[in-house]
């Protein structure tokens, strides 16, 4: 038995003894040790921690399997004194594991990546805040128009919590898109008309519509291929 | 087109259609795993991947429509749409774009209005590209509906298309 | 033999005696005809040449006296047809149908058709054997060896040189640790393009928890200008299959599966055939030679994704799904297809395995430097002499690939820069031509070793075109689940297409840069990772183009479309009317036998003027 003192919040630290068989997980998170069970992720094991980390994440909804996608979550491990950047809504919280969530380095790579979510969504609210946050003041690139970050949550949470999967991830690269099948934009029966995706998209692009069923973003269609498909 | 079809007609396609969706999916005993192979084989039947077999695949194997429509639009190799009589595949990877694999598509597209992806009004081909077809020392290269025909250049190019009608 | 009649073989003695009955079988003084019947080859009439072979011979009744034998690729496929009669190893190039009487008379005659022997361009003298032919000189062929000479349509064909003792061997003499043991001594690194140990690949997938394994061959080759992979798979497939079993052997693996594009037919159907002969004869299946070990291996047709190559990408869409690639915080020799423990290696690594098992790990530890043991074949293509499949020992100069064994840049032109690691890799300028083939040094100087594509550049190739090529290849590829590949390399074509137009900025690149660190760094899977990779060596090695096209609005290598002018000069102009009449643009005028004028105005920059003309008339600047 080995006594450890862990902090709960960023406010408070609590003396825990740690039984023999104990498979809890400890962690240093920006210095503080904290406690955790097996097999969560580095995101969860700081989830609802007030003052614990500081840890944007868009893709991220404890309602679903963590995804990786927006890449916002990015901290530094280290780890048998190798130091690497890991996504840490999907990167398993390890026993002794040394973690840095607002390093210069790690503030620089988000920054990155918010300049391209800014500029592909530059009326997006939530990505405007993150924004200032980190220090952009314009994106250098072309101003793009969409509201979907494709972030899946909308996917995710109709295919595992609702069962029905009417929604889907389609196309692939800069061509991706949230879609039904064969790009229709009124849903089908597929649909039950539960609104979780508009409850979980972080950046209100899909919003409820009349018949309580979710109104697509517009697609945009990749290769002549597909254009008989509309009609 | 389809609307001025009798009816019957129409039904009688589109049955013999299903039947032969429902030969390959008998091939492939259920597996959902094979999803890529599958569709793969509807398209070699159907020079495309009808919409109706989509539906079909979705109900035989149980997999959401949404799923096999995602794959179907994810992998390349996938149209949704009717091709031309005969397919042009020009291959577009570095040694042959170093090669002047462009050039071909540019002239495609002057003689036969014909853009990647696109068909001719006449129906007569369908252009795609292609990231590497793996006869890199014969570039630029060209397959027609799966004969390759290597070292293209232009005035090659309108011989080979004549025999194609 | 049909594959109905054989005999399964119930022990190694069995495959010993069915070896040396093929052997004897064989007349060693049989006249055979060795037609390649690789898809390079297919693709220039290879096969209107075997159906001619095949008319003539029984058009003179001469099918018992000469065999036809339908090889796989020999790499020099740009020669193509090849053809090469045994026993003399006579080596024919470029044959054509009208060609074949010829042959066959010749042959009869114990003669030689003169000019269809390869002529060597440095000397002028007219080569009789494959083997003195300078693009093969150089090369050492270990892997790629049997792959021109056997039928691989035959299991026969690949038992008589040796074929399946090494799993033989591996069954009855070694212990599964032996095996590992030899393949990690033997200091064999994945083809794939990584460069991971393949021997410490397999022990950790032995160790990794679990009943059910998986060992999948990876023959998704999307890099372009790579097509050595398909050359292995349709050439010597039982050799890859060989390999495959002991690898699952020595893993605990009962189930394989070989992932191949299905842009690459004639790969498929040969696989597919290996393993049905392989099964027919019990080297495959249940009780694999007696041995008590059992393994099968299926075939999966990829749908045409570059991604599809990366390993959870490709487990992904062998479960039936999108091919997404998912974090590797867990590796896949512990959790891949279905969770389960999956060892993945690329078809020239598995290739490699019967090599090292039969000769062992001392004698393949020799070939090779420190770090990089064994060879490698390479596809060398673009602006060079000889273009084709070589395979060379590990730590042979680049510029001995590119100017002993590819006899140089085409039309006597400059040598530019090589591309190494397809769009994952980068530019290698001639100044660091001396770094020798090794995984390490090729990544030191920013490039890789890649699966094995390696395009010459020249001096009219402009490198700011040719890492925008390499973007715009991967934003059709990316598979656009994370942002930072996604978007970043949608941006990276942005900004490239600014410069070469004529619309750069000098901060450009610095933007660049900093879009590649995002990619680097951010990204989740290895192809945004190393996205940048082509365009980071670009701007290393070659920043003068960038600031030509940038600050002077000039591209030097006069390839982008937007900065450069055709004119005629008049001085060379014959006025004979070819660019008047197929310039679509109606931009050139001009009478006969007058020098031709270009409207500028009018000009859309497609430069077939420049390509039709016969007299060097046309300038493009
Ligand atoms: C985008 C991408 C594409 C890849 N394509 C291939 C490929 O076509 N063939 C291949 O063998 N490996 C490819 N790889 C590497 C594989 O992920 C994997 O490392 C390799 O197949 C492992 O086999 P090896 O250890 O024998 O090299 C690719 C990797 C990435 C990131
Ligand atoms: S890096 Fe590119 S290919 Fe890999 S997961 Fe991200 S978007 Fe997909
Ligand atoms: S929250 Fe982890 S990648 Fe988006
Ligand atoms: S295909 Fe014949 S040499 Fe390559």
């Amino acid at each position: 038995m080995k006594s450890v003192t862990v902090w709960v919040d960023g406010n408070t630290s609590v003396e825990v003894i740690e039984p023999k068989d104990s498979r809890a997980v400890h962690l240093t998170v920006d210095g503080k040790l904290i406690r955790t069970t097996p097999g969560k992720s580095l995101l969860e094991a700081v989830w609802n921690r007030p003052g614990i980390g500081n840890i944007p994440a868009l893709c991220y909804h404890p309602i679903v399997q963590s995804y990786g996608a927006c890449r916002l979550c990015t901290v530094e491990v280290e780890e048998q004194g190798r130091t690497r950047f890991v996504a840490s809504c999907l990167y398993p919280a390890k026993e002794g594991l040394v973690v840095r969530t607002d390093t210069d380095r790690v503030r620089q790579l988000r920054k990155g990546v918010l300049e391209l979510l800014l500029a592909r969504c530059p009326e997006v609210k939530v990505i405007q805040d993150l924004a200032i946050e980190y220090g952009i003041e314009k994106p250098r690139f072309a101003l793009g128009v969409q509201d979907c970050i494709l972030c899946g949550l909308c996917v995710r949470t109709c295919r595992e919590n609702i069962g029905r999967s009417a929604i889907s991830l389609v196309n692939r690269g800069i061509f991706r898109e949230v879609a039904a099948p064969f790009y229709a934009y009124e849903l089908g029966d597929g649909c039950v008309g539960c609104g979780d995706c508009v409850y979980v998209c972080p950046t209100g692009a899909l919003k409820l519509g009349p018949d309580g069923k979710p109104v697509l973003p517009k697609v945009h269609i990749p290769r002549p291929a597909a254009e008989g498909l509309l009609r | 087109m389809a609307a001025e079809m009798d009816s019957e007609k129409v039904q009688g396609i589109l049955e013999r259609h299903s039947e032969r969706v429902n030969a390959i999916i008998d091939g492939y005993e259920g597996r959902k795993d094979l999803m890529i192979s599958l569709l793969q084989d509807v398209q070699a039947e159907f020079n495309y991947v009808p919409r109706d077999a989509m539906v079909q695949i979705s109900q035989r194997l149980d997999v959401p429509l949404s799923q096999v429509f995602s794959i179907a639009t994810f992998f390349k190799a996938f149209n949704l749409t009717p091709r031309g009589r005969h397919l042009i595949t020009v291959c577009d990877g570095t040694a042959c774009h170093v090669r002047g694999g462009l050039r071909l598509i540019d002239k495609l597209d002057r003689d036969l209005g014909l853009t990647p992806g696109g068909t001719t009004e006449d129906g007569r081909f369908t252009l795609e590209t292609v990231r590497c077809l793996g006869a890199c020392a014969l570039g630029p290269l060209m397959v027609i509906d799966g004969k390759y025909h290597g070292q293209m250049s232009s005035n090659k190019l309108d011989r080979t298309l004549r025999s194609y009608t | 033999m049909s594959i109905e009649q054989v005999d399964r073989l119930v022990d190694v003695a069995a495959l010993e005696r069915l070896r040396q009955s093929i052997i004897e079988k064989r007349n060693p003084f049989q006249l055979r005809l060795r037609i390649c019947n690789g898809t390079g080859c297919l693709a220039s009439g290879a096969d209107e040449v075997t159906a001619a072979f095949e008319a003539e011979l029984t058009r003179r009744g001469l099918s018992a006296e000469i065999n036809l034998v339908k090889s796989g690729c020999h790499g020099f496929c740009e020669k193509g047809p090849l053809v090469v009669v045994e026993p003399q190893e006579t080596f024919y190039q470029r044959v054509k149908p009208e060609h074949v009487p010829a042959i066959v008379a010749a042959t009869l005659d114990g003669k030689i058709v003169e000019e269809l022997l390869y002529v060597d361009p440095a000397t002028g003298e007219r080569i009789l054997h494959e083997q003195e032919v300078p693009f093969y000189r150089g090369q050492t062929r270990l892997v790629f060896g049997s792959n021109g000479t056997i039928d691989p349509t035959q299991i026969e064909d690949y038992i008589a040189i040796g074929g399946y003792s090494a799993l033989a061997k591996a069954l009855t003499q070694m212990s599964t640790a032996e095996i590992i043991d030899e393949v990690k001594r033997s200091g064999l690194r994945g083809r794939g393009g990584g460069g991971f140990p393949t021997g410490v690949k397999w022990e950790s997938c032995r160790r990794a928890d679990g009943d059910i394994k998986y060992v999948v061959c990876n023959a998704d080759e999307g890099d372009p200008g790579a097509y050595m992979d398909r050359s292995l798979l349709e050439g010597t497939p039982h050799a890859v299959l060989e390999g495959m079993i002991i690898g699952a052997h020595a893993i605990g693996a009962h189930e394989g599966y070989i992932y191949v594009r299905n842009e690459y037919p004639l790969a498929v159907s040969n696989a597919r055939r290996a393993i049905e002969q392989a099964m027919a004869y019990g080297l495959l299946g249940k009780d694999i030679l007696g041995s008590g070990f059992d393994f099968k291996v299926s075939i999966n047709r990829g749908g045409g994704a570059f991604v599809c190559g990366e390993s959870s990408a490709l487990m992904a869409s062998l479960e039936g799904q999108v091919g997404e690639p998912r974090a590797k915080y867990v590796h896949t020799v512990e959790k891949g297809l279905w969770d389960r423990p999956t060892c993945l290696n690329n078809v020239e690594t598995w290739a490699n395995v019967p090599l090292i098992i039969n000769r062992g790990a001392d004698w393949y530890n020799q070939i090779g430097t420190e770090k990089s043991k064994g060879t490698k074949i390479f596809s060398l293509v673009g602006k060079v002499n000889n273009t084709g499949l070589v395979e060379v020992p590990m730590g042979i100069p680049l510029r001995d690939i590119i100017f002993d064994i590819g006899g140089g840049i085409l039309d006597g032109k400059k040598f530019k820069a090589v591309q190494t690691g397809g769009p994952s890799g980068g530019f290698i300028p001639e100044s660091l031509l001396h770094l020798p083939v090794d995984f390490d040094r090729l990544t030191e100087a920013g490039s890789m070793m890649g699966s094995g594509a390696m395009i010459v550049m020249d001096e009219g190739t402009c490198m700011v075109n040719m890492a925008k090529f390499f973007i715009d290849f991967l934003e059709e590829e990316s598979c656009g689940k994370c942002v930072p590949c996604r978007e970043g390399i949608d941006r990276m074509g942005e900004v490239l297409e600014r410069i070469t137009t004529g619309k750069g900025r000098m901060e450009d690149l610095e933007l660049l840069e900093a879009l590649a660190d995002t990619l680097r760094l951010g990204s989740l899977c290895a192809l945004g990772s190393t996205a940048a990779n082509p365009v980071l060596t670009s701007l290393r090695y070659f920043r003068d183009e960038y600031i030509a096209h940038v600050v002077d609005k000039k591209c030097p290598a006069g390839e982008c479309q937007a900065l450069i002018q055709y004119s005629i000069i008049s001085e060379k102009c014959t006025g004979c009317m070819v660019c008047v009449r197929e310039c679509p643009s109606h931009a050139v005028t001009g009478k006969r036998r007058e020098p031709a004028v270009i409207d500028l105005a009018v000009c859309s920059k497609c430069g077939v003027c420049y390509d039709v003309c016969r007299f060097d008339a046309v300038k493009r600047a």
